[in-house]
């Protein structure tokens, strides 16, 4: 089989875009998704969802259908419902991406240039019971209206920090959902240290949308701010929200607890594949570090959008034409016929940025959520403790990687998605070292879990299959 | 738990541990089965503890279900199917219960 | 608490260098004969070949060429149940140590022929060495009813064993700790220097002074080696390894490449590379090891891979340990073997003793240095 020019993997809007241009461009293309659409997580649905064609979701959301149509149109090969679980760059320089697509199958596919697009997840939000059936996090409930239009129905408590928790209390507003409270864990002290973003933001166009949201999110719902200690409550499902303002403790029934706790980069992949990650301070989170056209210090590798620093979906879409724009420089010595569009697509890009500086100092977690007591689950998979790994900090584990050595956080199915951060802070609290220097548990592929039947046909013999 | 704001345009039936539901054709299985009433899903490997979806997006690994026989699918990720046969509950997957015959 | 070092002008009796499966049970075994004993390690981030390994407590086909390493492995085999109990009541860990017998699997008749061929010349020297059984494809059958039809036969040790390896990691710390082991981390050793009381060891924690120092720092002793006098010409050695899902019970014996862990996870592995310090895993090496399991175990095919890993063993000329003290430098030893937890049991007894009197037993006389005299030092 023929190498691609080029693998793009994620279709949000960064890979859209990126494979958009990079088809004008003149390239071959092959863009990989495991969801079953174009659109990513802001668009997803936008194509055959509960609300494709309306306007029911706000403006933004609409703007996922045009990204879409694009994408159909560029002629760009897709793989959707495959997961890429290896990207390798071999000694020639060129790419070999290992994608498992579907029942028992896997295909190696062959690429001189690779564009990571995976986007963001939710920052784990460990509470006491968050384990518990009835608990879930405000980006599934958003998914499940989305793809779905289904609602949560009954005593629905929203928790936590973030835009995305007031984004989905004013979708829920619009559409007459009843929310019974909204439980905001944003330290009292966030508005002092976001004021110095404030003339960023007043620039930003978040400014506009963001007054929006809280106005629609406020009339509708009772909000309780400057809450800390959330407990889900219940015995195999959810019954209830504990909770603690000030000096009193509440306990609140609900059958729905809907978490936040902010969006973090996905890195599983573009660790594995070798890239150089850095601590970001202010977002709380690890990134890839990368050039201006988003290329990283693996040759050829290049993130764009969410999932290389957190800048929403505009800024996702402006990375993804500039990652475009630097494959095609590198693989044909110039970016497309005009640099005028680049320079549109930069200044778009500073412009979408605006504003973040202050959301990310807003909407900061609480220390005490990050690195949550002693009895909370920080790893769902392996059933870790924050006590477990206190102890094994005091024991001598110094880093993740001992840590998980030593009490196994981190080894289950979802490979430290939903417990590395929290590991880092409670190690970081435990020991005075920075995040920085601790450094995240090594991440290795297959990025996602897959059968050792897919694992066996990832021999060269099986690339024949990959695309017919 | 949670209702459904769209009417949907057709509906198919999926087995849930044995018995039959009319479900929203190409809804996502984790939705359907909440909707149906099924909150725990699987059981946790080592502890035995109830879990249900979480994460909705592919990355948490708990919507874990059987389906048409392979044990341990994410739920949040499939789209129902017509005749599609699940089942709940599982703690440790049985591999002799999975090898297709 | 440990008592005070023998001499008041150093920090601990002993340092050991190398926080691995190999100096933490020497570290133990020696705080066991009362001495004081400082571990210094690496940090987070160190090739640490205890965190990745396959956890078998393994005889069978070891030291075919090598009658002495053959049954020096029995021995550590047989003192395993022992060492097990100890650490467990140490430490309140179940190290879910099994020793039920393992097997080897053969795809073809030749290779069940040419292994039961060396297994039965090694018996055939009259040392004290592994038992083993040849089984057909029945034989197999019966001991792992999910055996394939691809599987002619294999080979059955009674000696054989697993372990919970990270498990066992853990408790070494605890066991060692618990006898008032010091454990450094963050303290890598740069130099090693001679002093009146004994050895002067800085690093990235400073200086240590310690009555002897022990180089158990894995691929570390090439380079710390020679600082005493010893000449270790470690190489790395990858192998990689997928590991599955927690799943039902159904895989009653460890076989050398595939078993199932008390927890429920298959460990399937493992290949030997020779690819310098990369410890990072190939997809065609990794489809290799996959399609080899389902081979032998047909309904692995359906099980869910959710880890994968390299790890570097740590490997000498000969594959054989070092065992040996510094003429140059008296008080200084060098340990090192690519089956650090099969031999966890003889380093904490055996060697560790050896250590603390300095008497020398001819047992470890055949694993010295000086057979590696004319080898270059790596890299
Ligand atoms: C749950 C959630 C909901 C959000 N909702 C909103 C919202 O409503 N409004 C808003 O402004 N912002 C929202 N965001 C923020 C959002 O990340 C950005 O606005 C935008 O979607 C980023 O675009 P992207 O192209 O970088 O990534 P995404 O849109 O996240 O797209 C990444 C794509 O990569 C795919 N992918 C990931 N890993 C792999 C892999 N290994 N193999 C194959 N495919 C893979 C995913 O399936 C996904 O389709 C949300 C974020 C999350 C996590
Ligand atoms: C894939 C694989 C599978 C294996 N399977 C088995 C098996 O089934 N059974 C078995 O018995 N064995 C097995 N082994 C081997 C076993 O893991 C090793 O024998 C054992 O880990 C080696 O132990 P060690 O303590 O010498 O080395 P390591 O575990 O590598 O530890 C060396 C330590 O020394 C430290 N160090 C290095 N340099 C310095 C310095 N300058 N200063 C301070 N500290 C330093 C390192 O940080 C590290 O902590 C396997 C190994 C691999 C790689």
């Amino acid at each position: 089989m023929m190498p691609f020019d080029l693998v793009i993997v994620g279709a949000g809007p960064a890979g859209l875009r990126a494979a958009v241009e990079a088809a004008a461009g003149g390239l071959s293309v092959m863009l990989v998704d495991e969801g079953r659409e174009p659109g990513g997580q802001i668009y997803r649905g936008s194509e055959s969802g509960a609300f494709a064609g309306t306007a029911k979701l706000g403006p933004d959301y609409a703007a996922g259908a045009v990204l879409a149509a694009a994408f159909r149109a560029s002629g760009v090969q897709a793989l959707f419902g495959a997961t890429v679980i290896q990207i390798e760059r071999e000694a020639d320089g060129s790419f070999c991406v290992s994608v498992a697509t579907g029942h028992d199958k896997a295909v190696v596919i062959r690429a001189k240039v690779v564009i990571a697009a995976t986007g963001a997840q939710e920052r784990p939000f460990p509470i006491d019971g968050w384990t518990l059936p009835g608990v879930m996090t405000a980006g599934a409930a958003q998914t499940m209206l989305k793809a779905d239009g289904v609602v949560p129905d009954g005593p629905v408590v929203l928790a936590g920090t973030g835009p995305l928790l007031y984004l989905l209390a004013a979708q829920y507003a619009a559409l007459g959902v009843a929310i019974d409270t909204l439980l905001d864990t944003a330290a009292p002290g966030n508005w002092r240290r976001a004021l110095r973003h404030v003339p960023g933001f007043l620039a930003s166009r978040y400014a506009f949308k963001g007054l929006g949201l809280l106005c629609k999110a406020l009339a509708a719902t009772r909000i309780i701010r400057g809450v800390e200690a959330v407990a889900a409550i219940g015995d195999t499902r959810l019954s209830a929200v504990a909770y603690r303002k000030g000096a009193t403790e509440r306990t609140i029934p609900a059958h729905v607890l809907l978490l936040h706790h902010g969006v973090v980069p996905q890195i599983n992949l573009t660790w594995s594949a070798g890239a150089q990650h850095r601590w970001n301070a202010a977002r709380l989170a690890f990134e890839p570090v990368r050039d201006a056209s988003g290329q990283t210090d693996v040759p050829g590798l290049f993130i764009a959008g969410d999932s290389g620093g957190i800048g929403g979906a505009q800024a996702a879409e402006a990375e993804g034409a500039l990652a475009a724009f630097g494959v095609l420089r590198m693989l044909r010595g110039t970016a497309g016929d005009d640099d005028r569009t680049e320079r549109q697509w930069r200044r778009r890009l500073a412009v979408s940025l605006r504003g973040r500086a202050f959301l990310d100092a807003l909407y900061a977690p609480r220390q005490s959520h990050l690195s949550p007591p002693d009895d909370v689950i920080v790893c769902r998979c392996e059933e870790v403790t924050a006590g477990d790994i206190r102890k094994a900090v005091r024991r001598g584990a110094m880093g993740p990687n001992q840590v998980k050595a030593f009490t196994r956080a981190g080894m289950g199915p979802c490979q430290s998605r939903m417990c590395g951060l929290t590991t880092v802070a409670i190690i970081a609290a435990e020991t005075g070292q920075s995040p920085s220097d601790i450094g995240h548990m090594r991440l290795r592929a297959p990025v996602k879990p897959v059968t050792v039947a897919q694992i066996a046909s990832l021999s060269d013999t099986g690339e024949r299959s990959a695309v017919d | 738990m949670f209702r459904r704001l769209v009417e949907p345009a057709g509906h198919v039936t999926v087995t849930i541990d044995g018995r039959p539901f009319s479900v929203a054709a190409g809804e996502t299985l984790s939705t359907a089965m909440l909707l149906a009433g099924f909150a725990g899903l699987r059981r946790s490997a080592r502890l035995g503890r109830e879990r249900g979806p979480f994460c909705g997006m592919g990355v948490c690994f708990d919507c874990l279900v059987t389906i048409d026989g392979a044990a341990n699918r994410q739920a949040c990720l499939v789209r129902v199917r017509d005749g599609m046969a699940v089942q709940t509950g599982t703690r440790l997957a049985a591999l002799a219960d999975t090898v297709p015959e | 608490m440990s008592p005070a070092p023998e001499r008041p002008g150093n920090d601990c009796d002993v340092a050991v260098i190398g926080g691995g499966v190999v100096g933490l049970s020497l570290a133990y075994g020696l705080a066991k004969t009362g001495l004081t004993v400082t571990i210094l390690d690496e940090g987070d981030v160190a090739h640490r070949a205890s965190r990745g390994n396959f956890g078998l407590v393994w005889v069978q086909g070891k030291g075919l060429d090598n009658p002495d390493y053959a049954s020096w492995s029995l021995a550590s085999a047989r003192a395993w149940p022992v060492f097990a109990d100890e650490i467990e009541a140490a430490t309140e860990t179940p190290l879910s140590y099994e020793q039920r017998g393992g097997l080897m699997a053969s795809l073809t008749e030749q290779d069940l022929d040419a292994r039961c061929n060396d297994l039965r010349r090694l018996h055939n020297r009259g040392r004290d060495c592994a038992d083993f059984e040849r089984l057909d494809a029945g034989g197999m059958k019966r001991l792992l009813p999910a055996i394939g039809p691809d599987v002619v036969g294999g080979t059955f040790c009674p000696h054989d064993g697993h372990v919970n390896a990270l498990r066992l990691f853990n408790a070494l710390h605890a066991a060692a700790a618990s006898l008032g082991a010091i454990y450094r981390p963050n303290a890598t050793v740069e130099a090693i220097n001679c002093r009146l009381d004994g050895f002067s060891i800085t690093g990235a924690a400073g200086e240590i002074r310690a009555g002897k120092v022990v180089l158990a720092a894995g691929l570390g002793n090439a380079r710390l080696g020679p600082m005493v006098g010893i000449h270790a010409p470690v190489r790395p050695q990858r192998g990689q390894i997928l590991v599955t899902e927690k799943l039902a019970h159904f895989l009653d014996y460890p076989l050398g490449t595939i078993r199932q862990t008390d927890e429920g996870g298959v460990m399937i592995g493992d290949s030997k590379e020779e690819v310098g310090f990369d410890n990072g895993t190939r997809h065609d090496v990794l489809a290799g090891i996959a399609a080899n399991a389902i081979r032998i175990f047909p309904l692995l095919a359906q099980a869910q891979v959710v880890r994968s890993w390299g790890a570097l063993r740590v490997m000498t000329p000969d594959g054989y340990p070092i065992y040996d003290r510094s003429v140059t430098h008296p008080g200084a030893y060098l340990v090192t073997c690519h089956s650090g937890v099969t031999l966890a049991a003889v380093h904490a007894s055996h060697v560790a003793g050896m250590i603390a009197s300095g008497d020398w037993l001819p047992d470890l006389t055949p694993f010295a240095a000086g057979r590696f005299a004319d080898v270059p030092p790596p890299g």
